[in-house]
């Protein structure tokens, strides 16, 4: 593992968090309003996926897109900005939590209607596969999201086409308060791709490092031309559905257990386990002192301190972004009308 | 039995009744069993009548309001609800080309007692997906009934109503309606189900709505009582069919009508009433017929350009006063 690649991955996956919890407290402050529905639990995904991704890449995200959207660059201070719904936004305040949009990153959107991330990734990939392009598109999606018909519909045009989508089911096991085994007939969403001939595994949703490489995988034979890939992450949010939700309906013991599962703790865990500590060293035969910290130099990943750092880190860059959207300028409603009429510039209309 | 109870809880009471008197009557739509509603309409109703009569579904709006088209035509009285009129736009397939179509295209062979219920509008920063209204789309469509309910009262009448009818029927709800309370009165009995009610009655301009700005023009009214003018206030609780007669009662007294609606006013709700006044009642009119409702624009989530997009209070006042000033928008 490239060290530098998993500092880059912890750290989104602090950020994430860290960015969320604020934006729950920006909630209850009343500088958000709507539906808000957050990430934590779920960071391994967007991380592993994103990082794995080309720039040239493109993603299709739904309403609980914050950090899909930072993960892929858009900066926290315009994701902030548009949950505040200001000018600043990355939709100039126009769309809101559940919108974001960023067309030079190639962040194609949230969209809030369950169901649409589908047809607009088949699009994208249409229109990469006709001109022969290397890039690739990312579909994200819920697992309460595969019943509804484009799910299908898209999969078999995909498939039929070869068109160049990466889907990725983020299964948090819940449609709001129902529960995946009451909405499915078929619980496990990666099975449903073979009625399509699709190529579909299941991925450990928690674990940053397997959804990365299973990521990169993916990537890999859909730029050889071979047609679309599905991937399913399990995964659970910490969270209610959205912050108006309390999330009752589930099981006490089922959130700790998957609380004992926390992504960014087992993150850390795995790349501290690689690092020995003073003990360990002093165990280690003097012959072998050399051997082993050439392969410490190889292996070690991250230690407390750079954790703390990374920490403090990714906590100034919310707090930043709390301040910058604070003083961004609300939209007029002239800027409502221009970005309505965006498109018709030079055409006379009647 | 005279009670204070919010619009959710007259629509549960409604519900409830209806179910317990009639097996064929059941409900389906995505959380409406275990978790009792998104807003909390079908609560308590799981625990009561079991999962076949209160279903929870997948997010299949187009197949399950369909399934309730298909349970219908053999004397099932489905209520199905789709979480919002925003979510629907998957299902008026089976509105508009199945429910509404088939006891026609049969030659009159089918029932289709079927109740679609949703609520829709704007809300609170829910931003442009999720605040739209359908109205206009529905008013369109010849073989089906749509009631707009704005009070508790009218919630429980109406839901009860729509089950009981074997025409398909859609009942459009207001996100904000639903904890406003009122008084429901479950003995008295029902007025028709499309009976338009004078909530205020004045002499100066008839001021015409539903749902929820139905609320804001009696409100609207009181604005304009303190400034010398005596408006009368219409609502429609139904937008199909329309109680015509009770407009133009009105308009015959006060001459001025505005119409106010939380929709767009671009081929809204409001050009079809417009239209029709303008026809019926040319030579009662002291001004033209005026329309007052939300911009041409899909719904700002920024909070103050939201508010700015659908009528207020003071918009309302400001409209009644143009037209009697003869200078409408
Ligand atoms: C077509 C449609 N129906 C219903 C909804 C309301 N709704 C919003 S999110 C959601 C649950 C989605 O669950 P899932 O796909 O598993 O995604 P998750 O929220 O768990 O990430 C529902 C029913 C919607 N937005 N769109
Ligand atoms: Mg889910």
């Amino acid at each position: 593992m490239d060290r530098q690649l998993f500092h880059g991955m912890l750290k989104d996956m602090l950020l994430a968090r860290s960015f969320e919890e604020r934006a729950a407290q920006e909630y209850s402050a009343g500088n958000i309003a709507g539906f808000l529905h957050l990430y934590p639990g779920e960071e391994a995904v967007a991380v592993g996926v994103i990082h794995a991704a080309d720039q040239s890449d493109y993603i299709v995200s739904t309403y609980r897109e914050h950090v899909h959207a930072m993960v892929r660059g858009v900066p926290p201070r315009a994701v902030m900005a548009e949950l505040f719904g200001k000018l600043d936004g990355c939709s100039k305040g126009m769309g809101g939590s559940m919108h974001l949009f960023d067309r030079e990153r190639r962040f194609m959107g949230g969209y809030a209607i369950v169901g649409e991330t589908y047809p607009v990734a088949i699009g994208l990939g249409y229109a990469i596969a006709m001109q022969r392009l290397p890039e690739a598109v990312i579909c994200f999606f819920g697992d309460g999201a595969v019943n509804q018909g484009t799910f299908h519909e898209s999969l078999n045009m995909a498939a039929l086409w070869k068109l160049p989508v990466l889907f990725v089911c983020e299964n948090n096991h819940y449609q709001i308060g129902t529960e995946i085994h009451r909405h499915s007939a078929v619980s496990d969403v990666y099975q449903r791709a073979c009625g399509y001939d699709i190529p579909a595994h299941k991925v450990n949703g928690m674990d940053v490092l397997e959804v990365h490489a299973k990521t990169g995988e993916a990537l890999q034979r859909i730029r050889e031309g071979t047609g679309p890939q599905l991937l399913e992450m399990e995964t659970y949010r910490f969270r209610g559905h959205s912050v108006s939700d309390p999330g009752s309906y589930r099981p006490r013991v089922e959130v700790d257990a998957f609380r004992q599962r926390d992504p960014i703790k087992q993150a850390e865990r795995e790349a501290q386990s690689l690092y020995p500590d003073a003990q360990q060293l002093s165990a280690v035969g003097a012959d072998h002192i050399q051997l082993f910290s050439a392969h410490l130099q190889q292996q070690d990943l991250i230690n407390e301190q750079e954790i703390v750092k990374l920490q403090q880190q990714v906590d100034s860059i919310v707090e930043d972004a709390v301040q910058f959207a604070q003083q961004s300028p609300q939209p007029d409603m002239q800027q409502a009308w221009d970005a309505l009429n965006c498109n018709r510039a030079d055409e006379v209309l009647i | 039995m005279v009670e204070q109870v919010t619009y959710y809880q007259a629509l549960n009471r409604a519900l409830d009744e209806a179910m317990a008197v009639d097996d064929t009557v059941f409900t389906l739509g995505e959380d409406v069993g275990l978790y009792g509603g998104s807003y909390r309409v079908t609560e308590g109703l799981y625990a009561r009548y079991g999962a076949w009569r209160v279903r929870d579904t997948p997010i299949s709006e187009g197949s399950f309001t369909g399934l309730g088209v298909g349970a219908a035509l053999i004397g099932m009285r489905p209520v199905v609800e789709i979480m919002t009129v925003n979510f629907a736009l998957l299902a008026l397939d089976a509105i508009i080309n199945m429910a509404a179509k088939i006891p026609f295209m049969s030659g009159g062979q089918f029932p289709m007692p079927l109740v679609v219920r949703m609520p829709g509008g704007v809300a609170k920063q829910l931003a442009a997906q999720h605040s739209q209204r359908l109205e206009h789309t529905l008013m369109n469509v010849a073989g089906i009934r749509i009631a707009v309910p704005s009070t508790p009262q009218d919630a429980y009448w109406q839901l009860q109503q729509a089950i009981r009818s074997n025409e398909p029927i859609v009942l459009l709800e207001h996100e904000l309606l639903y904890f406003s309370k009122a008084e429901l009165d479950t003995v008295q009995p029902a007025i028709p189900m499309h009976r338009a009610v004078v909530r205020r009655s004045g002499s100066d301009i008839t001021l015409i709505s539903y749902s929820r700005t139905a609320i804001l023009a009696q409100q609207a009214a009181q604005q304009l009582a303190e400034q010398g003018i005596d408006a009368e206030v219409i609502d429609l609780r139904s937008l199909r069919p329309i109680d015509w007669q009770t407009c133009i009662d009105s308009v015959n007294k006060t001459h001025h009508v505005l119409i106010i609606e939380e929709d767009s006013v671009y081929a809204g709700a409001g050009a079809e009433i417009a239209a029709q006044l303008a026809e019926r009642c040319f030579y009662i009119l002291d001004a033209p017929v005026a329309r007052h409702g939300g911009l041409d624009m899909p719904t700002p989530y920024n909070g103050q350009l939201e508010a700015l997009s659908i009528p207020t209070l003071d918009s309302i006042a400001q409209a009644a006063s143009k037209v009697l000033e003869g200078e409408a928008e």
